[in-house]
Order: structure tokens, then sequence, then C-alpha cells
């Protein structure tokens, strides 16, 4: 079986890798522009800006790591859920406003916003920092979908040869995002929706008919799985921990510098609003996959015996891939796992795309070689996204796995601190640049160490307000610290006439033109 | 500001209300934690979390078509 699987894979995979060359002239522009490359020259229409901010938020990792969570945890496993639903509103009457001050001003990042409204190239270079640091580990644990739909379909993963599908992957995704930017994402963005989404659609009519209807499965599942437990006196428990979860996914997922490089490269705002309403069937998608982990318990694949070896290898992760092979025929499965693998490389290489254009605008351009013409910039950034690349593939292979995932559980709580200066800057000039930047540092130790006390075990902090424990997502927590050091500290700065700095933004910028 | 324009964002933040109405249905976790009624063997809280993806879906559009002229 795993023989038609692999060649199914194999050939999906290959007939993918042209089109991220071809994509280099598609709506053909110079390159050598950072915005050409780095936005796609912000001329995605509805349609493309779907598919690559679908493409963008729903990585391979949300494919392997969700449904592995809900087959281990249960019900706390469908925050996600909520996430995606409150995400879209709270980002997309936010985004419009980033666009519009950002074409005007030619921003490609969220630093550069910070930078030219605050007048700080310092403020500029946290935000840009806080971007690449969160960004690494994501990107790296990328490489663990692919690692283990490749590990599944039969090929050795001890040594070298077990580490060389990942490099032969990552050198071929380096090459395409070099020569074509972020055109080539949103092209690739497509084949790899169009093989998810059949994939959901054929497991959740094939799978709960297999295993005799969700009745059943819901019945296989132990009850205290299925319900988030009652939270006892004195406690808001599991309800608290999900809703703030999601809530702190949410505002975190406006800050990511994929996202907002997938924003910033739509041809208009309305082409962001339109997307509110439509990026709702990727969630949907979302559900009905957090719902495999489910099924995946009620097949009882763990107990697989030719599992065994993989599920101590990949634990929970290999939840879903063991599901598809007992459910699917060998060439369905190629087609499923070819989907997980492609889907890992389309927000890999967005990221990469984001933190290069971090780097080159933020430190490049703005410390080391200020003064620098278009065509330098953008070959500085077409570099760095190879650096960035082959960092988190370093990462990968040297590193245990464990380690991208504290990182990553680590990077929604830096990247929110960011929130703070990226969105109440763009409704206000109120807030002092000194303690946006006191704010964040406050935010970044506290996070770091709160989550350090946990040993990384979750992030979820037994708060205890007004003598009642509310287990507190750690990232809301520290937005709000943050929030407060800003507050306070810039009513202090004011009082003390300390240097506010100007701002190169005038408040027609933001509003649409009358 | 001209007046048209102060009218024109406000009719605006009204229609933003209705975002507001998924994210508290879909975060009071009281209003769902439970497993009755279920639908097509799905427990509750697994069906009214995914019925809201529509919903807000819903209120999104409503929100867009009503704002866009002024957006």
């Amino acid at each position: 079986m795993p023989h038609a699987a692999l060649i199914v894979f194999l050939s999906l995979f290959v007939l993918v890798t042209p089109l991220g060359f071809v994509a280099a002239r598609w709506r053909s522009a110079d390159l050598n522009q950072l915005q050409e490359w780095g936005l796609g020259g912000r001329r995605f229409g509805t349609l493309v800006t779907w598919f690559l901010l679908g493409g963008d938020m729903y990585t391979a990792y949300t494919f392997v790591a969700l449904p592995a969570l809900v087959f281990g945890a249960g019900a706390i496993g469908f925050f996600a859920l909520p996430y995606t639903i409150i995400a879209y509103p709270l980002v997309f009457v936010v985004l419009p406003r980033l666009w519009r001050v950002a074409h005007k001003h030619n921003y490609i990042t969220g630093a550069d916003f910070v930078r030219g409204r605050y007048d700080s190239p310092m403020l500029g270079l946290l935000v840009a920092i806080t971007g690449i640091l969160a960004t690494m580990p994501y990107i790296a644990l990328q490489l663990v979908g692919i690692e283990v739909v490749v590990a599944a379909l039969g090929v050795p993963s001890a040594g070298w040869v077990g580490d060389l599908p990942l490099i032969i992957a990552f050198v071929v995704l380096a090459a395409y995002t070099y020569t074509s930017g972020l055109r080539a994402p949103a092209l690739i963005a497509v084949v790899k929706d169009l093989l998810i989404y059949v994939t959901v659609i054929v497991a959740v009519i094939v799978i709960p008919a297999e295993l005799g209807g969700y009745g059943r499965i819901f019945a296989a599942v132990p009850a205290e799985r299925i319900m988030l437990a009652r939270p006892p006196p004195g406690s808001l428990g599991s309800y608290s921990a999900f809703a703030t979860l999601a809530l702190g996914s949410a505002v975190a997922l406006f800050a990511y510098p994929h996202v907002l490089t997938g924003a910033l490269s739509a041809r208009d705002p309305k082409t962001l609003t339109r997307n509110m309403a439509l990026l709702p069937s990727y969630s949907l998608a979302l559900g009905l996959i957090a719902l495999l982990g489910f099924m995946a318990l009620a097949a009882g694949v763990a107990k697989v015996p030719q599992y065994a070896g993989y599920f101590r290898q990949y634990s929970n992760n290999f939840a879903v891939p063991a599901l598809f092979m007992r459910s699917f025929p060998g060439w369905f499965t190629g087609v499923a796992f070819a989907g997980i693998a492609i889907g890992a490389l389309v927000p890999a290489a967005i990221m990469s795309i984001a933190a290069a254009n971090l780097w080159t605008r933020s430190v490049y351009r703005e410390y080391l070689r200020p003064g620098c013409s278009d065509a330098e910039e953008a070959r500085q950034a077409k570099l760095v996204s190879l650096v960035v690349k082959f960092g988190a593939l370093l990462f990968a292979i040297g590193l245990p796995t464990t380690f991208a995932i504290n990182l990553q559980l680590l990077g929604g709580i830096w990247i929110i601190q960011t929130v703070p200066a990226l969105v109440f800057g763009l409704y206000t000039r109120w807030c002092h640049r000194r303690a946006l930047a006191l704010g964040w540092l406050a935010g970044m130790a506290m996070g770091t160490w709160m989550e350090a006390g946990l040993g990384f075990k979750g992030a979820v902090y037994p708060l205890r307000l007004f003598g009642v424990i509310v287990p507190t997502y750690i990232a809301l927590i520290t937005l709000a610290v943050n929030v407060a050091v800003v507050v306070v500290l810039t009513v202090l700065l004011r009082a003390l006439g300390v240097e506010e700095g100007g701002d190169r933004t005038v408040p027609a910028d933001y509003e649409p033109a009358a | 500001m001209r007046t048209s324009q102060v009218r024109s964002v406000r009719t605006r933040l009204w229609w933003r209300l209705l975002l507001v109405v998924p994210v508290i249905a879909t975060l009071w976790v009281p209003w769902f934690a439970r497993t009755r009624p279920m639908l097509i063997g799905l427990p509750f809280f697994y069906w009214y979390l995914m019925a809201w993806v529509p919903l807000s879906a819903l209120c999104s559009a409503v929100v867009y078509l009503k704002t866009r002229d002024l957006d």
C-alpha cells in the first residue's frame, strides 16, 4: 500500500514545483523592487487573497497538531474554532487602516509602520526582532508536518537519509521563493487548498460512515474528553482557559508578520473586508479537521501494532496520518499527505519572506546600509529569505521537536507584545514611544518567565483574581501588564517632558479617501 | 471633517457592533459547554461552535454590504 501512496505523493509534489518558478512571470513586474518581491506588488484580488491568507494561517502544523490535541486532550482543543471565528472580525476591522497607511508610505511590514508613526527606528527594531523570533520556530514546525507524513509513507527516518526529504523540500522551496517572492506561495496556495479541501470533505464523509456515524464515534470517546470539565468551586477552571486561549490567539494573530504580509499584498482595503466574510470557510474545514482527532480515537489507531513505533516517535501528531492510512486506499492517502506537505511549504515561504522583509527594512536599511538602492534592498531580502529557511531547517534537524514547539508557544506570547505599538498606533498617537518600548519589555520578560515557570507545559496560568482562580492564557495576562505599563509611563513621561518624536503620517492616511 | 463624513463614520461604527455578537457567543463558555441536545450524533458543544462559523460569516457579510460605500 505505501507504494501507491508514495507515487501519488511524489507526483503531486513534482507537479507543483514548476508552479513556484512560473509564478515569477505571473503579473510580471520588476522583482528587484522589494514591494514586488516581498508583497507581490500589492495587486492580489479577492480570490488570490483568499487562497493566500487561507494558505498562510491554516498551516500544516495546524492540520497535524490540532487533531493531535483533540486526540490527546479532547474538548479544550476546540478553542481553535472560536479563535478563528473571532479573529476575522477583530483583524479585518483593523487591517484596512494599516493597508491604507502602508500603501501611502510604502511600508512593507508592521515594523515599518511603527517606525514611521512614532519616528523611532528603535521601536521599529523591537517590533521587527519580535516578529523574526516568533516566526523562526513557526517555520521549523512546518517541517514537523512534512516529517510525519514522509515517515508514514515508509521512508526510513533514521540518519541522514531520513533528513533527505526535508532537505530536498526546503532547497526547492528556497529556490522558488528566491526567484518569485510572494507570487510563488500565492500560486501554490491554490493547489494546496484544493488538496486540503478534497481531503477534508472525503474524510468527514468516508470515515464516519466506516465507524458507524458520529454517534458511535462519540460513544467511543471517554466522557471526560468530550466535554470541558465543570469548574470546581472557587475557580473558573477549563472555561476561562478555553475562552482566553481563543481570545489571546485571535489578538496575537494580527501581529504575526506572515499575516500582515498576506494582508498588505491585497489590492485594496475592500479586498480585505470582503475576505472577512469569505475566510470562515476555512474555519469550517478547521472544525472538521479537529473532529478527526476524535475519529482517530474511536478508530483506536494508537492500538494498531504497526503504528506503535510512529506513535513513540511522533506521539499524538501521528494520529491523523494513522487515521488516513487506516481508512483510505493507498493512492488517496498520497493525495492527503501531499496536501499536508505542500500545505507546509506555503506558510513556510510566506513566513520566510515576512522575516526577510522585517530584517531588510528595520535592520539592514535602517542601521547597516542607510541609503541603499531599491535593487540592493530587494537583493538583501532575497538572500535573507534563504538564511531564514536554512536556519529553520537546521533548527528542525538539529534540535528536538519539543524545542520548536516550546518556542512556538513562546512566540505567541512574544508577538502579542507588539500589539499595543501596532494597533493603538493605528488609532491614536497618544502613547509615548518610550512607554511602548518599556511596555514591550515588561510583557516579553514576564511572559517568558511565566512560561518557563510552567515548564513549557501548556500556556495557561492559574491567575488569582478577587479570591477566584481564573486560569488564563499567559499571552493575555502579559498583554494587560504591557498595556498598563504603556498607559502609566505615557502619562509620566509626558509630565516629565521627555522628547516625544514626530509622526510621519497624518490622520487622512488612515481613512478612505472621501 | 465634514458632517457627512462624521455621519458615515458613525454609521460604520453602528454596523460594526454586529461583529461583537459572534465574539460573545463563542467565548461565553457556560452557554454551550453541554452535551445535549445532540445533532446527528454530535454533542451540543461541537455543533454549536461549528454553527457559529457560517453565522459569523453572515454577520461579516452584512457589515461588509452595509458599510462598503463608506469604506
